[in-house]
């Protein structure tokens, strides 16, 4: 039994004329990153808001920011990615579905994708915002108050700057999932990394090396955002305030 | 909205939906927690080790892992597992691996390493004496870890365990890549055939949502009972 390697295949041109099957590639990576990068724009403004409106005297805020939370995290992202491609054009009134319908092709899949990650996330990260703020110790809003400060002065000026940098090692854990979970969006047919090593598998018969190569970019991508996120950290430390190790959370 | 909406093609499906589709998916999520519960807590103790031999290589397979989207993983094994399993039993060429079987041993690997990262912290969440202690008995290692830190990790870590399941429940849908007739494939399937995507993805949806949110409370309570004990 023997598999027939071929490295040099990643300088073969392309079956549809754009170029060699490592730009193939390349090109993946550029949607894998467009797609995550936005949705996770979107993740961090509406899990920002979701998390902190759990965590305010108002008791309707809280629960509909339980329900907000419960909704996009028990569904599988699937399922969700579904319910945005194929079930809500059909819901929305018909001039606004027939225009989702009739968007050109990398659009099409590309804007459902980043909404459904983009919510997805939001759920995930407003959790680590409700958990981060709550770490803090009870005097530090009562301090606020004493102060004179209104309930959105305490969080902007006291509770939320302190929430934050506690939870930016798991907010850094999130932002690589999303990349990862981004590859989910080859199910409505978005020609991201893990789609293009799958076409290139198909067209080549080489399959490990077409594997292997997103493998290695997804690691390196991995690599980066640690660094990158590394030096954040730093730079946004404070001195004195040890930012504690949460506890384990289970996910992806 | 709803004028349209087509519940009796629900109804015919069920069947099809709960014996076929439900029954895959439950038993490749027991499964794979079961694998990836031992072979995540045998990692877990390879990382812990102070061997080089033991922590390094299974440091990397943890990483590795949690670095690569699950789907990427889905069709690594889906490709390898035929390749490997001919390559142990010295086959000429790579061997026929069913579906479930792939399926099973890809999420079982993938998954350990998410177990493995939670047994580590609760292998750490118990205190150092007790393991002195058990070697002040005469325990070995095996016996330390086996009656003494592991039950005690165990238990620390039991809601968080349970969580991953439930994550896992929710990932076997992806198996859908590879055309299986899990719960959400049996639902495509139907989908498609009678052209009544809103139903079914939505029916999909809310059944994956009322078992998820049933297990997660489930787990919540559990939390509780077990915060109380300590």
């Amino acid at each position: 039994m023997k598999y027939n390697w071929n490295w040099g295949i990643f300088w073969q041109p392309a079956p549809d004329g754009t170029g060699v099957y490592f730009w193939w590639l390349i090109s993946g990576l550029g949607w894998t990153l467009a797609t995550a990068l936005l949705a996770w724009a979107i993740a961090l403004a509406c899990g920002s808001i979701v998390g902190t409106l759990r965590t305010t005297p108002v008791a309707w805020a809280v629960r509909l920011g339980n329900a907000y939370v419960e909704f996009f995290r028990n569904i599988p992202l699937l399922v969700q990615m579904f319910l945005w491609y194929f079930v809500l054009p059909e819901l929305l009134p018909k001039a606004l579905g027939d225009w989702m319908k009739q968007m050109v092709p990398p659009w099409a899949s590309f804007w459902p994708a980043v909404l459904c990650l983009g919510f997805y996330t939001s759920a995930r990260v407003a959790e680590q915002v409700r958990a981060g703020i709550q770490s803090l110790p009870r005097g530090q809003g009562m301090a606020g108050t004493a102060l004179g400060l209104k309930l959105h002065q305490t969080y902007r000026y006291v509770l939320l700057p302190q929430a934050f940098r506690i939870i930016l090692p798991p907010l850094t854990s999130e932002f690589m999932n999303i990349i990862k979970t981004s590859a989910v969006a080859l199910t409505i047919g978005l020609v991201e990394l893990t789609a293009r090593a799958r076409s290139m598998q198909e067209f080549t018969f080489q399959v490990f090396e077409a594997f292997t190569a997103a493998t290695i970019i997804y690691i390196l991508v991995t690599l980066v955002v640690v660094v990158g996120m590394r030096y954040v950290e730093k730079r946004v430390a404070v001195p004195g305030l040890i930012s504690a190790g949460g506890a384990p959370m289970a996910g992806h | 909205m709803f004028s349209g909406f087509d519940f009796d093609v629900i109804e015919r499906s069920l069947p099809y939906l709960f014996k076929e589709g439900m029954t895959f998916t439950l038993t490749l999520t027991a499964m794979a927690m079961t694998g990836g519960i031992v072979f995540g807590t045998l990692l877990a103790m390879m990382r812990l080790s102070s061997y080089r031999i033991l922590n390094v290589p299974a440091a990397t397979y943890v990483n590795l892992m949690r670095s690569v989207p699950l789907v990427l993983v889905i069709f690594w094994f889906y490709f390898l597992v035929p390749w490997m399993g001919g390559w142990i039993i010295g086959a000429n060429q790579p061997i026929q691996v069913g579906a479930f079987w792939s399926s099973v041993i890809t999420f079982t690997l993938f998954e350990a390493a998410y177990y493995a990262e939670i047994m580590r912290a609760g292998i750490q969440s118990v205190a150092r004496g007790q393991v002195w202690a058990g070697n002040a008995l005469g325990l070995n290692y095996w016996q330390t870890m086996g009656t003494i830190v592991l039950p005690q990790a165990f238990r620390n870590m039991l809601p968080v365990l349970l969580t991953q399941t439930i994550i896992l429940f929710q990932d076997t849908s992806l198996v859908y890549v590879l055309s299986i007739t899990d719960f959400l494939g049996a639902a495509a399937k139907i989908a498609q055939r009678d052209g009544r995507l809103i139903e079914m993805y939505l029916f999909a949806a809310v059944v994956y949502f009322v078992i998820s949110y049933a297990l997660s409370h489930l787990v919540k309570r559990l939390q509780e009972r077990i915060a109380i004990i300590r």
